[in-house]
């Protein structure tokens, strides 16, 4: 016997129109309590304060509490986001969220956030791109948008990376983080252009064994030299190709706001864009690399600080384990 | 391609990336020890040189390379298919 609660409403199919374009309504972010500076790793590990600022550009990070899920931290930044956009929970009719960290496969996070978000019945799928996750879930969002197949869809990247972290490894602890960022997107009025450009993406599978987990008992490898060569040197073209599929010159981009890797990978691949420093986004310095999370983190964070120009274009550039790789031009909200 | 040549070539790369001046980017000196160049700056240095002198260097030679003049021997080994 099905009980009045449980009973799957369904869904009007008549705003499931298919759009000109899609584009981001707001953002929304959530960082965890506890911070960790250079300092407090020096009593972990054999390592300085100096030595890591100067390879990874990280002053301090942010660390979830041991009971603090992907989940609690997508719950809290896909809820500033939906209350950024002022649209109501019923209006989404679709949750991705782009993680490679949850504790476990089953259930999938899409799921449970919608339930506690109030979003009844929607269409809910967990991404694994790992850092280039929210890029890919981004282009899912407006695809779907795009074909009718949503109106209104809930994007977010949250991670919990320290929970996959050896805090003996002083190549890996150092740089990875915790935290969550999320974007509402929505279909473009009648007759403007789309706010979300064509996804240029990839992957390059032969170098797979250069970031790994090796099983559920392992923590997190990462050749990083290896992904060093490869960011520097391949992402850029990535990049570029990104903004002549959107019509957008790399000297119109307001903002760049790539995957916070590491601060020398990022500002070397915006060197060799042709982007100033000064438009490169540099969330990493107080949040560490945070994976999928880390790109809307940076948007949401810099939106707050009003270091983003709406209306303008801005380039997002996912890349990491797999090897995934996902760029895409998006207009600001 | 002579090794002062390629000492040369290097020594414009090492100040590009690294901002040490390429006078002193001389055959005896490491580059991690003397020069204070670090891991991934290396990688930039291997890729700077693959562009200049067109020899790869993979990171799995690139670890065993510490010194100006073990760079220098690599590319004048490797160098226009002569290797």
């Amino acid at each position: 016997m099905t009980s009045p609660q449980s009973a799957t409403p369904l869904k009007p199919t008549d705003p499931f129109r298919p759009a000109a374009g899609a584009r981001i309504l707001a953002f929304g972010d959530y960082q965890p309590g506890n911070e960790v500076t250079n300092d407090d790793l020096t009593a972990m590990v054999d390592t300085t304060d100096e030595w890591i600022r100067s390879r990874t550009g990280i002053i301090s990070r942010r660390i979830a509490g041991p009971d603090e899920s992907v989940t609690d931290m997508a719950v809290v930044a896909g809820g500033k986001a939906l209350a950024g956009s002022g649209l109501s929970p019923a209006d989404i009719d679709l949750v991705i969220v782009a993680t490679c960290s949850t504790e476990a496969s089953i259930p999938n996070a899409s799921a449970v956030v919608a339930y506690r978000l109030g979003i009844s019945a929607p269409g809910a799928y967990d991404i694994n791109a790992a850092c280039a996750g929210f890029c890919y879930a981004l282009a899912n969002a407006s695809d779907s948008i795009r074909a009718g197949t949503a109106r209104h869809v809930l994007v977010i990247g949250a991670e919990k990376m320290t929970a996959w972290i050896d805090f003996t490894d002083r190549s890996t602890c150092i740089i990875f983080a915790d935290g969550a960022g999320a974007a509402v997107v929505g279909p473009v009025p009648d007759g403007e252009p789309t706010g979300i450009g064509p996804v240029v993406w990839g992957s390059a599978g032969e170098l797979s064994q250069n970031i790994t987990i090796a099983d559920r008992n392992s923590s997190l490898h990462q050749e990083g030299q290896a992904v060093f060569r490869w960011a520097t040197t391949t992402m850029h073209p990535i990049a570029a190709q990104a903004c002549e599929r959107a019509g957008v010159a790399v000297s119109e981009l307001s903002a760049f706001v790539p995957h916070q890797a590491n601060l020398r990978i990022i500002e070397s691949i915006a060197r060799k864009l042709g982007v100033p420093r000064e438009r490169l986004a540099d969330d990493i310095v107080h949040a560490g690399n945070t994976s999928s999370a880390s790109i809307p983190m940076a948007l949401s964070r810099m939106a707050e600080r009003g270091d983003l120009k709406p209306g303008s274009p801005a380039l997002l550039l996912g890349f990491g384990a797999g090897l995934c790789y996902a760029a895409q031009v998006i207009t600001v909200p | 391609m002579t090794d002062q040549e390629i000492l040369a070539g290097l020594g414009e790369i090492v100040e590009e990336i690294a901002g040490v001046p390429a006078a002193e980017v001389t055959p005896g000196k490491s580059f991690v020890d003397d020069l204070d160049i670090d891991s991934l700056s290396m990688v930039e240095i291997a890729v700077a040189a693959q562009d200049k002198f067109g020899v790869e260097i993979p990171d799995d030679q690139l670890k065993d390379l510490t010194t100006v003049q073990d760079v220098v021997t690599f590319v004048g080994k490797n160098a226009g298919g002569t290797a």
